[in-house]
């Protein structure tokens, strides 16, 4: 690969039920994607705290992919809508904040959709690539660890 | 300071043929040493008993209080090292897996990268370890009824086996009799035993078991609780017809005088009346009244059975009894449909008198079906001269179903000898490839060569009837190139079956749902493992067996109905069973009352205190899923196996700042 090239780090949640195993389907069917992706397994995207998102942007990643099973498919029946309701929440806080909504984004990838997958993070690293490293306005940024911002409301 | 182990897996090159696992081992040595690591090795399988007994030896010698094993998924292996760990005296849930096989070497193609990459995986789980708690697994009981949805084969194998050992089960069958696809065949492949001779027995005795409670006509409506646990509501539709009078007698559809296409059973092939069992051997023998075709229903008038019902039986207006049921496992078999041929129109089917599905046929040679057995063309009087089998309808097609339907060669060489045999006609069987892999299937291919049935290998173009010379005049012209010879053929013919594909429920998706299951891009329920757990589903308690997994033949069905039995024989046998502890729990200190979290909670496990203003949650029905603990504004809630600390400790390990700057330097 071109050594000029900028590489994101791009955090990965999954859900235990469907994404993580589109990521285990993935692998089984040696599918191929870039390495910039890091994975974090939750039990369901409703696990996820927005605090785990602006934490991992604070810390050095670059974007965030949030994933889970289909909507109306989620093993715990509806928590999908409600990290989808806090993935709309979290692009509101990062553009006031002044940083690009589009660093995070929200895949459902059923355990059958290892190629979704796939595609999925081939397509989120080009789009981090294209915006360039995460830049939080001299306050912090790529490798410098700054105070994890916390949304003052925790949605719902 | 934690004491930890790091170990990682070689699994023999598929992880070390794309990840230098010795640096990883290495680094992850003399990198992580501040943060507690005390030991880096790596093994050429890790899962084997000498892994396991390096990782026992560790944590005895060297005193681990942590372990991280960086290897498969951990859906695969979890397990295994969480016991090694627990062998040596370390509490398994102090043991952390990370998988750089599925999500490494396996999807990435540069070694450097995928070394780095590791890693930081191995960086996150040391990170995350640090923050594990021990637990203790959570013990639920097992209740010892059984729900089987499916009354084809696959459910009454299961049913009685169950049933058999002496445990109860109830049979959920949404049809009037159960029986299946199976109780409209003809004759079986390869033994060609008669279908009825073989199935109604067993029905019989799903019918008369003391152990099985048989709900026919019925449909399961809502599921709720867990493993051990389930509590069912089940509406059993309104028959009309008191089954504790009944006799079934079948006087009521000998008078019915209204005459109804019967689509389901007789494939279309016959008819039936507006109160019926779908067939004579049905169990349970009670009819039901079909209400949207029933007379007195339409016009308000008839109400022939009941005044010819010996037994008074007949009871109109009867309404839906809607029951729930306790059960501690689910097998579902609700089975297949088949391929809709319309689809294809070059086929003509449906347009085409003499193009017939193999539903139908079998209905059509079925001694007890509309032509008592005999193979007839659509004006029922002329027996066909010759015959064409097209196999691989809808399947093995993209436009369709990609999949090959398993069954269809050996049927299309069931029905060749069977056309054979009672008309003597000519018959061709037009095929992509031949697969006759199971015991006593290929002897029957050559039993079925040797009659003399012509094989043409080519995937058929085209049926019509537009003849180009005098001897196609009248006749079905089947399009299709040979392509062992490479020549386009023309052949005239009188029928045409087609080996239609099974295809997953049409209401599948619904099901799956209902159950908390998935279905695979193809739409089949999902196993837990394609190879090694193929009765188990994702979801702990809920098994299932037979077409509903993925086309399979009879005895493939069977044995998975039987295997799922034993699934649940083994738990109910164990009484109870150990689940992941991982739950959710608040800390009253910390609880403002806000009561945010209250209605976020699909399982009803979150309770508000008015009295005293705080919230509670019910251990036993939490899921763990986690979602009220990432609402909690107070953090007050806290789920264990992935608590706050655990997965933000993993996010700066995954992202090196646990160790700054020089991070992979
Ligand atoms: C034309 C044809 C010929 C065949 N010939 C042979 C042969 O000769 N030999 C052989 O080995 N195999 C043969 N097969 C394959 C055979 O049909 C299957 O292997 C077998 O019938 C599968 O049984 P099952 O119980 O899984 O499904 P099914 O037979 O489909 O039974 C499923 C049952 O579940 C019920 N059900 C569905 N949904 C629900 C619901 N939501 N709630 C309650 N109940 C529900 C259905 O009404 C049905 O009774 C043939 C298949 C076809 C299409
Ligand atoms: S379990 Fe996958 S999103 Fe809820």
């Amino acid at each position: 690969m071109n050594n000029e090239q900028f590489e994101p780090t791009i955090i990965g949640f999954t859900c235990n039920w469907c994404s993580y195993r589109a990521a285990d389907l993935a692998g089984t069917a040696r599918m191929k994607y870039p390495p910039n992706i890091r994975l974090i397994r939750l039990m369901c995207s409703g696990r996820l705290d927005p605090t785990f998102v602006f934490k991992a942007l604070t810390n050095g990643a670059d974007g965030v992919m949030i994933t889970g099973c289909h909507p109306g498919e989620c093993h715990y029946l509806e928590q999908n809508y409600k990290a989808l309701r806090r993935f709309h929440l979290i692009r509101r806080t990062l553009q006031g904040l002044g940083v690009e909504p589009n660093r995070v984004k929200l895949v459902w990838a059923s355990a059958a959709e290892g190629a979704k997958f796939t595609n999925e993070v081939k397509s989120f690293v080009e789009e981090i690539r294209a915006l360039g490293p995460l830049n939080w306005g001299g306050a912090g940024g790529n490798g410098h660890r700054v105070e994890t911002q916390i949304p003052e409301e925790v949605p719902a | 300071m934690e004491k930890i182990g790091v170990y990682v897996c070689h699994c023999g090159t598929n992880i070390a043929g794309m990840v230098d696992v010795q640096q990883v081992a290495e680094w992850a040595a003399a990198k992580l040493q501040r943060r507690g690591v005390v030991i880096g090795r790596d093994y050429k399988f890790m899962c084997s008993s000498l892994g396991q007994e390096l990782i026992e030896k560790d944590i005895k010698e060297l005193g681990l209080t942590r372990v991280v094993v960086a290897a498969c998924s951990p859906h695969l292996h979890e397990n295994t090292f969480r016991t090694a760990c627990k062998r040596a005296g370390l509490n398994p849930y102090l043991c952390e897996l990370v998988s750089i096989r599925e999500q490494v070497s396996w999807v990435h193609t540069d070694k450097d990268q995928a070394t780095a990459k590791s890693m930081a995986v191995v960086s996150g789980g040391v990170e995350r370890v640090i923050h594990h708690a021990p637990l203790e697994p959570m013990k639920v009981s097992i209740h010892p009824d059984t729900l089987v949805v499916g009354g084809g084969i696959a459910g009454i194998q299961a049913a009685l086996e169950i049933a058999d050992a002496g445990y109860k089960v109830y049979l959920v069958e949404r049809e009037p009799s159960i029986g299946g696809h199976m109780a409209q065949f003809d004759k079986t492949f390869p033994t060609l035993d008669c279908a009825a001779c073989i199935l109604t027995p067993k029905m019989v005795s799903v019918g008369t078991h003391p152990n099985i409670e048989l709900l026919t006509w019925s449909e399961v409506e809502k599921v709720d609780g867990y493993v051990g646990n389930f509590a069912v509501t089940i509406r059993k539709r309104a028959r009309d017809v008191d089954t504790s009078l009944c006799t079934g007698c079948g006087i009521c559809w000998e008078k019915c005088p209204k005459k109804v296409v019967d689509d389901k059973f007789e494939a279309g092939m016959g008819m039936r009346k507006a109160v019926y069992t779908p067939f004579a051997q049905a169990v349970p023998k009670y009819p039901v009244i079909d209400r949207p075709n029933c007379t007195y229903y339409i016009k308000g008038t008839c109400k022939a059975c009941e005044k010819f019902c010996p037994t008074n039986a007949i009871k109109f207006n009867q309404e839906d009894e809607v029951i729930t049921v306790n059960v501690g496992n689910i097998i579902l078999a609700t089975g297949y449909d088949t391929f809709d041929a319309k689809r294809i129109a070059q086929y003509g089917y449906g347009r085409l008198p003499n193009v017939v599905t193999s539903l139908e046929f079998e209905r059509l040679c079925n001694a007890a079906g509309p032509t008592n057995g005999e193979i007839l063309l659509k004006d029922g009087k002329t027996k066909p001269k010759a015959v064409g089998i097209v196999h691989c309808v809808g399947s093995r097609d993209k436009h369709y179903n990609e999949y090959c339907s398993v069954i269809c060669c050996m049927q299309g060489l069931k029905f060749a000898h069977l056309v054979h045999e009672r008309t003597g006609a000519e018959v061709y069987n037009f095929y992509i490839d031949m697969r006759t892999p199971f015991k006593g299937y290929e002897e029957f291919y050559q039993r079925v060569l040797e009659e003399g049935t012509h094989f043409i290998r080519g995937k058929v173009a085209e049926i019509n009837n537009a003849p180009r010379t005098k001897e196609e005049e009248g006749k079905l012209i089947v399009q299709v190139e040979d392509t062992l010879v490479g020549v386009q053929m023309r052949i005239p013919l009188d029928m045409v079956i087609l080996s239609v594909a099974l295809e997953p429920r049409h209401d599948a998706k619904e099901t799956a749902h209902r159950f908390g299951l998935s279905c695979s891009a193809d739409g089949w329920f999902i196993e837990k493992h394609p190879k090694l757990d193929p009765v188990a589903t994702m979801t702990e308690g809920i098994l299932i067996a037979g077409c509903v997994q993925g086309p399979k033949d009879i005895p493939a069905t069977v044995s998975q109905g039987a295997a799922a039995a034993a699934r649940a024989l083994g738990k109910i046998h164990a009484k109870e069973i150990a689940l992941e502890p991982f739950r959710a729990s608040v800390n009253e200190e910390q609880c403002s009352g806000c009561r945010i979290c209250n209605g976020l909670c699909p399982f009803n496990a979150i309770l508000f205190h008015e009295d005293r203003m705080v919230t509670e949650i019910n251990g036993a029905l939490c899921q763990g899923c986690g979602t009220c603990v990432a609402a909690c504004p107070a953090g007050a809630i806290s789920g264990t196996g992935f608590s706050n600390e655990q997965v933000l400790a993993q996010i700066e390990g995954l992202l090196l700042m646990n160790i700054g700057e020089e991070a992979l330097a």
